[in-house]
C-alpha cells in the first residue's frame, strides 16, 4: 500500500438533528486504491461521501483530502478538483452533452478550444460516439448514455479522484455491468482514486478493491471481499451471503457449456 | 350610412399610430421596470419564506387595487415628490402623462413575475442545485447557469400574464394624461362615439392578443429548448415594438397642447381652439380625456397650455372657498388669485356649465315644482343620480344645507347616461349640467335655485404660465371669448350626443366656428 491516503476520514462524525448518519468512522483510501461503500438507506454512506468534497461540513473529526484537510481548502476549489458521478447522471436538462461535460474546465476558464478537444476525447473515453452525442440534450439519451456523460463529466478537469454515488443502480443488469466493467478499467488506466457508493454487494465484490460497510452511521468493517468473508459481524455476512447464494443458484440452474 | 363605412372608422384610423405607438411605450416601459425591480427580488428571495411571504402579500394587495384607482393615485404622490425635488434640490419633474402611468403600471406588473419568479425557482429538482454545487460552480455560478435557465419557463409565463395585464391597464392612463389606446374608448364613451369604443377596445385586445402569443410562442420554445421558437417569437415582439413605436419617433415637438377634461363639451370646446391656433398658423394638438383633478395641475406645470375650466370649480377645489359670489366678482376674485400662479384667466367663453338639479318637465309640473325649495317636500320619496363627483362635491353639502333636502336614494352615473335614466323615471332628479342639450331632447327643466347654493360656473379660459405673454396665442383665441352662449353650447351638446359621422368634437367645432364666426 503506498504511503500517503488520498483520502483519509479521522473520527469523524456528523448529525443531522438527533439522526447520527455519520458516527465515529476513520477510514483510509489509498492513492489508486477503488473503494466501495455498502449500506443499507439510512447507513450514512451518501453522506460519508459528501463530507469528502464538503457538499457536506462534517460535525468532529478531520478529513484530509491528499494530505491537506478540506476545512482549510476552499469548497469550491475543492469541488473542482475532485470527480463526482451523480446517481442518475445529475446532467443539467438544458445543455448539450458538450456543454455538460465541459462544465468544469469552463468554471476553471479553460480556453473554449481546449475545452472542444477535451469533450472528445473524453467522448471516446467512455465510448460515445462523438458526432451523434455531442449536441444532444440529456432527455435524449438512455439511461446508461447518460450515465456515461455523468463519468466523462466527472472526468473532464483530469481530478485524480473520483466520487460516485450509487453511479449504476438504476441501470438494466447488462448496461449497469459493461459501464461498471468499462469504468473499472478506466480507474486503472488514469489511476484514479475511487470510491464509489452501492447498496449492492455483488457490484461491490466485483468492481472493487477493498469494501467498507456501513449500518446506522458506523463503520462496521472494511477490507478485501476476502478478508470482510473473515469478519465476525453478523450483517456483514449476511450482505456477503447475498452473492454466494446467487452464484450457486446460478450455477445450478444455467448449464456450463451455454456460457458464451 | 352603414356601419361600416361609416367615416368614423377613418378618423379612428389617422389616430392610431399616435395612440398605439403611446400605448406600447409606456407598456413596454412598465414592463421593463417591473422586470427590473421583480426578478431581483424573487432571486433574493427565494430562499428566505419570511421576506417572501411579505413581498407576495405586498404584490397582492397592489392587485386588488382597481388599475384606475391605482393610476389616479400615482398623480398626486409624483406631484408631492415633484415639488420636495423642487424644494430640496431645485429640479422638478412632470407628474403628468408618461412618468405615473409608467410607475403605476409597473407595479402592477410585478404580482405575476414575482410569483412566477418564486415558482420557478423553487420548483428546481434539488438533485441539480446538488448537482451544480458538485460540479465545483460557486452560488452565483449556480444561479446564472443552472438555476434561472431551467425557471425561465416558469419566469416567461409570469411576464406574459404581466404583459397582458399591463397593455389591458394601460387602457385607463388616458386620464392621467398619457395618450394610449384607452383615449378612443373615454372619447367615445363621452361623446357617444360607440365607433371609437368599439374601436379602442379591439385594437387594446388585438395588441394584447398578438404580444400573449408571441410571448406564449418564446416560452414555449424555451420550454421544448427549440431554439427557433424562441427566435421567432422575440423576432415576432421585436417587430411589433419596432413597427408601433418607429411612427411616433422624432414627434417631440407638438406645439400647444390644448386639455380637456373627460366629457363632450371638452372634447368639443378642445378642438375649437385647437382649429383656432392652427388657423393662426400655431401647431397644436388636443390631450383629450384629462380627470378634472389632473387637469389643473398639467396647465400650472406646463404640461398643456391652455384648457377650459369653470369658474365654480376653481373657486372650491383650487382657493377652497364655499362662499357664494356673483359671476363677474367670482371671475374677477379668481383671476387675482390665479394669477399669482402665474396662470393667465383670459377670458370668459359667455356660457355657464352649472350644477343644476334636472327632472322631467311633465312631473314637475304635475307636483307644482318649479324651485329647489318645492323640490325639498317631494325629496324624501324621491331619488336622485349624479356624476362620479357630484355627491362629495361642496355644491351638494351646500344644496342640502340650504334647502334641507334629504331624498330615499342617490345614485352615481356616466354622466351621459343620467339623463335618459330621469327621462325614462329610472331616477326622479338628476344633478345635471345647465350647459347640456340633453335637458331640452328629453324635454326635462333644470330647477331654480333661489337661495343660490349653486355658485356660477362660467367657461373661462386658462394659459399655462409659460404662455402668460404670448401674444400670438392670445390674439388666436380671442374670438372666442364671450362668443358661445349658452343656447350655442347646448345645441353643441345636444350634437355631440348623436351616434353619427356629425357628431364627432371636430365636425360640431367646425359648426360652431361657423356660428359664433
Amino acid at each position: 500500500m503506498p504511503s500517503k491516503p488520498a483520502i483519509s476520514y479521522v473520527h469523524v462524525t456528523k448529525s443531522f438533528g438527533a439522526v447520527k448518519a455519520v458516527d465515529d468512522v476513520s477510514l483510509d483510501i489509498a492513492e489508486g486504491e477503488f473503494v466501495a461503500v455498502v449500506g443499507g438507506s439510512g447507513s450514512g454512506k451518501t453522506t460519508l461521501l459528501r463530507l469528502a468534497n464538503r457538499l457536506i461540513e462534517a460535525d468532529g473529526g478531520t478529513i484530509t483530502v491528499e494530505g491537506e484537510d478540506v476545512r482549510n481548502v476552499d469548497p469550491v476549489a475543492l469541488r473542482r478538483r475532485i470527480g463526482y458521478v451523480f446517481q442518475s447522471g445529475g446532467l443539467f436538462p438544458h445543455l448539450s452533452v458538450a456543454d455538460n461535460i465541459g462544465i468544469t474546465p469552463r468554471l476553471l476558464g479553460a480556453p473554449a478550444a481546449d475545452i472542444a478537444a477535451r469533450v472528445d476525447e473524453l467522448l471516446a473515453l467512455v465510448q460515445l460516439d462523438r458526432a451523434s452525442h455531442r449536441d444532444r440534450l440529456p432527455d435524449a439519451l438512455s439511461g446508461g448514455q447518460r450515465q456515461r456523460v455523468g463519468v466523462a463529466r466527472a472526468l473532464a478537469a483530469k481530478p485524480r479522484i473520483v466520487l460516485m454515488d450509487e453511479p449504476f443502480g438504476a441501470l438494466d443488469p447488462l448496461t449497469r455491468d459493461a459501464l461498471g466493467e468499462d469504468y473499472r478499467s478506466l480507474h486503472r488506466q488514469l489511476g484514479l482514486t475511487t470510491v464509489m457508493i452501492t447498496h449492492d454487494m455483488t457490484e461491490a465484490i466485483l468492481l472493487a478493491d477493498r469494501i467498507a460497510v456501513m449500518r446506522g452511521g458506523e463503520l462496521l468493517a472494511q477490507g478485501t471481499p476476502a478478508e470482510l468473508s473473515n469478519s465476525g459481524d453478523a450483517y456483514v455476512l449476511e450482505l456477503l451471503r447475498t452473492p454466494r447464494r446467487q452464484v450457486e443458484r446460478l450455477n445450478a440452474l444455467l448449464p456450463r457449456s451455454g456460457a458464451a | 350610412m352603414s356601419f361600416f363605412t361609416d367615416p368614423r372608422w377613418n378618423e379612428a384610423l389617422t389616430h392610431l399610430p399616435d395612440y398605439l405607438g403611446n400605448h406600447v411605450r409606456v407598456s413596454l416601459a412598465a414592463l421593463a421596470l417591473g422586470l427590473a425591480v421583480s426578478l431581483p427580488l424573487a432571486i433574493l428571495t427565494r430562499n428566505r419564506p419570511a421576506p417572501r411571504a411579505i413581498l407576495l402579500a405586498l404584490a397582492s394587495i397592489v392587485q386588488t387595487v382597481p388599475g384606475l384607482a391605482l393610476l389616479a393615485l400615482f398623480y398626486p404622490l409624483l406631484l408631492l415628490a415633484a415639488s420636495v425635488t423642487l424644494a430640496w434640490f431645485g429640479v422638478s419633474f412632470s407628474a403628468f402623462g408618461f412618468l405615473p402611468a409608467m410607475l403605476a403600471l409597473a407595479l402592477y406588473s410585478m404580482l405575476p413575475v414575482l410569483r412566477n419568479g418564486i415558482t420557478g425557482l423553487n420548483g428546481i429538482d434539488p438533485a441539480l442545485i446538488e448537482a451544480a454545487k458538485g460540479v465545483g460552480m460557486t452560488q452565483r455560478q449556480s444561479l446564472v447557469l443552472v438555476e434561472l435557465p431551467l425557471a425561465l419557463p416558469v419566469m416567461m409565463a409570469g411576464i406574459r400574464t404581466a404583459a397582458v395585464w399591463v397593455i389591458g391597464t394601460a387602457t385607463l392612463s388616458t386620464p392621467i394624461g398619457q395618450t394610449s389606446l384607452g383615449n378612443y374608448i373615454f372619447a367615445g364613451l363621452q361623446t357617444q362615439n360607440w365607433v371609437f369604443v368599439l374601436f379602442g377596445c379591439f385594437a387594446s385586445a388585438l395588441l394584447a392578443l398578438a404580444v400573449d402569443q408571441l410571448l406564449g410562442l418564446i416560452e414555449s420554445g424555451l420550454r421544448q429548448r427549440s431554439r427557433l421558437r424562441t427566435g421567432f417569437g422575440a423576432a415576432g415582439i421585436a417587430a411589433l415594438v419596432v413597427a408601433t413605436l418607429v411612427p411616433t419617433m422624432g414627434r417631440s415637438s407638438q406645439g400647444y397642447v390644448v386639455g380637456a377634461k373627460t366629457f363632450a363639451e371638452q372634447y368639443v370646446l378642445s378642438a375649437l381652439m385647437r382649429d383656432r391656433l392652427q388657423a393662426a398658423g400655431l401647431s397644436a394638438t388636443a390631450r383629450s380625456g384629462l380627470g378634472s383633478s389632473v387637469i389643473f395641475g398639467a396647465l400650472k406645470a406646463g404640461d398643456i397650455d391652455l384648457y377650459v375650466d369653470y369658474s365654480g370649480t376653481l373657486w372650491a377645489n383650487q382657493l377652497h372657498r364655499t362662499d357664494i359670489k356673483p359671476r363677474a366678482e367670482l371671475v374677477a376674485e379668481l383671476k387675482t388669485a390665479l394669477a399669482k400662479d402665474d396662470i393667465t384667466l383670459l377670458g370668459e367663453l359667455g356660457f355657464e356649465n352649472a350644477y343644476a338639479l334636472v327632472m322631467p318637465k311633465k312631473k314637475a309640473e304635475a307636483l307644482g315644482i318649479r324651485t329647489i325649495a318645492d323640490l325639498a317636500a317631494h325629496a324624501s320619496t324621491m331619488s336622485i343620480a349624479g356624476d362620479y363627483e357630484f355627491f362629495s362635491r361642496p355644491e351638494w353639502a351646500a344644496l342640502q344645507k340650504a334647502y334641507g333636502l334629504q331624498f330615499r336614494a342617490q345614485r352615481q352615473m356616466q354622466p351621459d347616461f343620467m339623463y335618459a335614466a330621469v327621462a325614462s323615471g329610472e331616477v326622479d332628479v338628476i344633478a345635471g349640467y345647465t350647459s347640456d342639450g340633453l335637458i331640452a331632447k328629453y324635454d326635462l327643466v333644470a330647477l331654480d335655485d333661489p337661495r343660490h347654493a349653486i355658485p356660477p360656473y362660467d367657461a373661462i379660459l386658462l394659459l399655462a404660465p409659460k404662455r402668460a405673454g404670448d401674444a400670438r396665442l392670445k390674439a388666436a383665441l380671442k374670438p372666442l371669448l364671450g362668443k358661445i352662449d349658452i343656447a350655442t353650447m347646448r345645441e353643441a351638446n345636444l350634437r355631440a350626443s348623436g351616434n353619427d359621422a356629425n357628431s364627432s368634437p371636430d365636425a360640431i367645432a367646425k359648426w360652431m366656428w361657423e356660428k359664433i364666426r
